[in-house]
């Protein structure tokens, strides 16, 4: 049991504020703009030159020139503005972006974050994960809490490169939400119809 | 007559800057706004050896990658690669070097070089391996790494607009590393859907002033879509 893709995006949800400037990752994260709660003004920020991201366009909307972070075409509302990677890079590292919700391979208890490699297999690239993760003020980690095969993500020490160190506040998983304090994680709230033994045996970091 | 600035194609616009082993930076994210029609003129060019500042790689067919396949590319300075093949195949197989920066770093890298900063300090990768070999330093008690500022023997841009002084203009999310890598070229080239007469753009408008451009050619846009998107009806 525990959460799907779509209710852990619903749960990040609510992890948004009014007046929010947000960037949100490539994957899961980015399912969260369906789910901003009503009345709650929220700006979502493409870190290739975009504040003020706007749904889908329809067919006859469509324009090569409006694409977010992922290269999906996407349109722009009326308070769009556009700007170069610099000033975009500017507004991260600068720390004025609110919060950044992003995916994670692997997790540690003391806020550790790999995202973006796994040596010789996955050779992609960080994008733009490294600057939000130093620059934003408060970031949120949307993930499966275990491997295919049942091995805990959330570690004692990552495995894979880091993206950044100490960088992660809390942790949204399909088992439940959890917070990066002293000593290790958390356990902040439990998803539907798991119980709390359940989240031991599936995690290998400390939890207090 | 023609303004000195002004070419009559990507090939002309390129004639006697291009060289084996010069280093290019190039604008695009993705392949929105991408100098399709240089790219392409330096693949009919057959200049070697190339590293490209760029922040990817394109597609195997289109954009830079159309580089990679005819092995003109020596080195990509990048921070996400991943949607295309053939770069990852000459990668693994160790034809190709590739040095990633964070996209945010190799932005203010181009922004920096251009504006004769020779380095900056980061917090971005600082405990990473990008952090590797970099001279930290501390400032109020927070680590920062050193990072250094781009100069590139030829950059390639592409805008909306242009004038025939070089003023260019970009168009909502295709302006995105054109700018920085307009200001980092020892010779700068930009390449526009439209050239305008002088005076006909709005000049509180203009993203690129002139000076930071030394040749503009029009060219004919593909602007291809990586990923189409539509609302679900």
């Amino acid at each position: 049991m525990g959460w799907d893709r779509n209710q852990m995006a619903e749960r990040a949800g609510k992890e948004l504020q009014d007046g929010f400037y947000v960037n949100l990752g490539i994957g899961i994260p980015t399912l969260v703009s369906n789910y901003i709660p009503d009345g709650m003004d929220v700006t979502l920020q493409s870190e290739n030159g975009m504040l003020g991201m706007g749904p889908f366009p329809t067919e006859e909307e469509l324009d090569a020139d409006v694409i977010n972070a992922g290269k999906q075409t996407i349109t722009e509302l009326d308070r769009t503005s556009y700007f170069s990677s610099a000033d975009s890079f500017g507004m991260i590292r600068g720390g004025h972006i609110n919060l950044a919700i992003l995916g994670a391979m692997e997790v540690a208890e003391n806020g550790d974050l790999a995202n973006w490699m796994i040596p010789g297999k996955l050779v992609k690239g960080m994008g733009g994960a490294m600057d939000l993760v130093a620059g934003v003020e408060r970031v949120v980690v949307v993930m499966d809490h275990t491997s295919k095969h049942g091995e805990s993500k959330l570690l004692k020490a990552c495995t894979l490169p880091l993206t950044g160190t100490g960088v992660v506040d809390r942790i949204i998983t399909n088992l439940g939400v959890f917070d990066v304090v002293e000593g290790g994680l958390k356990l902040v709230e439990l998803a539907t119809d798991v119980t709390e033994e359940e989240v031991r045996n599936s995690t290998e970091a400390a939890l207090v | 007559m023609m303004a000195k600035k002004v070419y009559e194609n990507a090939a002309a616009a390129l004639e006697g800057v291009l060289a084996d082993g010069m280093s290019v930076a190039a604008g695009g994210f993705g392949l929105c706004g991408i100098p399709e029609n240089l790219l392409e003129a330096i693949k009919e060019a057959g200049t070697k050896d190339l590293t490209f500042y760029s922040n990817n790689a394109g597609v195997d067919d289109f954009g830079i990658g159309i580089l990679l396949q005819t092995k003109q590319v020596k080195k990509m300075v990048s921070s996400y690669v991943g949607e295309n093949a053939e770069f990852m195949r000459q990668y693994l197989s160790g034809e190709l070097e590739l040095e990633f920066n964070p996209q945010g770093t190799l932005a203010e890298r181009l922004r920096a070089g251009g504006a004769g900063i020779p380095g900056f300090y980061t917090k971005t990768g600082v405990g990473t391996v990008i952090a590797e070999g970099k001279e930290h330093k501390e400032f109020d008690g927070e680590t920062y790494i050193l990072e250094r500022g781009i100069k590139a023997d030829l950059a390639i841009v592409k805008a909306w607009k242009g004038d025939e002084q070089g003023n260019l203009i970009y168009r909502k999310t295709a302006r995105n590393f054109n700018p920085l890598c307009a200001t980092a070229g020892k010779v700068t080239i930009a390449e526009v859907e439209e050239i305008v007469p002088t005076g006909s753009l709005d000049p509180d408008l203009i993203h690129t002033p002139g000076i930071f451009v030394q040749r503009i050619v029009q060219g004919k846009h593909e602007k291809r879509i990586e990923q189409r998107t539509l609302k679900v009806a």
